[in-house]
């Protein structure tokens, strides 16, 4: 089961990566192309590791989101994933709502990676898009035509922020989401949070 | 007597006259829906079909062996490659559509009648194409989102393309004797369940799991749809600003 699967030390851990990732990437430099792509090339290192571990899934799901965390520029993402509705959000709410959310998304997309087995993303190459930097990779997985993965790293953080697979925009299809859990809760920020902990 | 070929491509020259293009503030996000209370009653009725024939489940087709569904969709693209061809040719697309016209001969023959896909492991990729992407090439706008029913999301563009492909496939019902027409039709069905399981898990997310999977799925389709086409300029800007937002306090 991975429902409510986050320890009080995961926890604790969970917020002093996140208070760590606040505080990087205002002092990390800004990067160049290969570092993009070197970046992006680790972090499936990182994640093909865990794939091939043979961890339970909750296991799993825990590294990832520690990859997430890691690799991720998780204010970004989120504050994007909130949308309009973030400028109504207290401090605490935010705070509350990228903790809730890191472990969404990497419930969401660790189930997926489990296809992953056995296959692999090959880096193409990565080229500067204003203050990106786009690192395509195409992802060759056992009985299925090959597809592109498009990964985004902002210049400035140097961490990765989107993602497109087959031209679906993984910023995009989280704020739709969040936004209709809004939406059936009419608008409360709380209540919308406690379901992100059980979603994905 | 108008035949039914005329009546189709008469209809489908109505409906593309009513495309429709969305005024400014019409289309947030890149998305333009002013039919959504009824494209949502489709779509509830679009997933209570998927469910019934097992999806967001275990059972149904996905019980099929893997090299069967292979097969079957293999066959389904080869029947589908002459119309690949013919939209090709229209698009002025000459390479591809020599390449197309390749593949056919290959797998229809060395691929015993379409069943394995010989070609892809030569150099000749799968390089679908359809009547919805002609009109693109021919500059006609994308016009609203719309579910059908049965088929699914499609906007007023690609509505109008799958009409016209029915006409333009030359191994579609409208040209093959009686028999012949019926397999043609019955593969091609076959074909579409055989891709529903391939894509299984990313359409249950999608479907089952998504708080508002009739959003999602109208999100999904028109991103990848306008990647398909390479179409850049519909929609939402392509590129996200990494600085451009208040991150304060997340």
């Amino acid at each position: 089961m991975t429902r409510h699967f986050l320890t009080r030390r995961e926890m604790i851990s969970g917020s002093a990566a996140a208070a760590l990732c606040a505080l990087v990437p205002g002092a990390a430099l800004a990067v160049t192309a290969a570092q993009a792509s070197a970046l992006v090339e680790r972090m499936l290192a990182d994640i093909n590791r865990v794939i091939e571990s043979g961890k339970s899934e909750a296991a799993m799901i825990a590294d990832f989101e520690r990859i997430f965390r890691s690799y991720g520029d998780m204010p970004y993402i989120a504050a994007y994933a909130m949308g309009a509705d973030g400028r109504r959000a207290t401090p605490a709410q935010k705070k509350a709502f990228t903790n809730a959310f890191a472990g969404y998304v990497s419930r969401k997309y660790g189930k997926q990676f489990r296809k992953f087995i056995g296959g692999k993303l090959e880096i193409q190459g990565s080229k500067k898009v204003k203050n990106a930097y786009q690192v395509s990779t195409v992802a060759l997985l056992r009985g299925q035509s090959p597809f592109d993965v498009t990964f985004f790293v902002g210049e400035k953080s140097g961490r990765f922020y989107n993602m497109y697979v087959e031209g679906v925009n993984m910023l995009l299809t989280e704020r739709t989401e969040v936004g209709a859990m809004l939406d059936r809760r009419r608008g409360d920020i709380d209540a919308m949070i406690a379901d992100l902990k059980r979603a994905g | 007597m108008p035949t039914p070929k005329t009546v189709l491509a008469l209809c489908a020259l109505l409906s593309l006259a009513a495309c429709a293009v969305p005024g400014p503030g019409e289309a947030p996000d890149g998305i333009y829906d002013p039919q959504e209370g009824a494209n949502r009653r489709i779509h509830a009725f679009n997933k209570r079909v998927d469910s019934a024939l097992g999806g967001g489940g275990d059972g149904g087709a996905s019980a099929i062996p893997a090299p069967i569904l292979a097969g079957v969709a293999n066959m389904a693209d080869t029947l589908r490659t002459p119309r690949t061809v013919v939209n090709q040719v229209l698009q002025a697309r000459l390479g591809r559509a020599t390449r197309n016209t390749l593949r056919f001969g290959v797998n229809a023959t060395v691929g015993i009648a379409g069943l394995f896909d010989v070609a892809s492991g030569i150099g000749l990729p799968e390089d679908k194409s359809d009547f919805g992407e002609t009109l693109h090439v021919w500059g006609f706008p994308e016009g609203a989102y719309i579910e059908l029913p049965l088929i699914g999301p499609a906007t007023e563009r690609e509505a109008v393309g799958k009409l016209v492909d029915i006409a333009l496939n030359p191994l579609g019902y409208v040209y093959l004797p009686s028999p012949e027409r019926y397999y043609s039709v019955g593969i091609r069905a076959a074909g579409k369940v055989a891709e529903r399981v391939e894509y299984g898990d990313t359409l249950d997310t999608l479907l089952y799991d998504s708080a508002d999977s009739y959003a999602q799925t109208r999100n999904s389709y028109l991103s990848y749809r306008r990647y398909q086409l390479g179409d850049t300029e519909t929609g939402a800007a392509d590129y996200i600003d990494p600085e451009a937002l208040d991150t304060e306090g997340f």
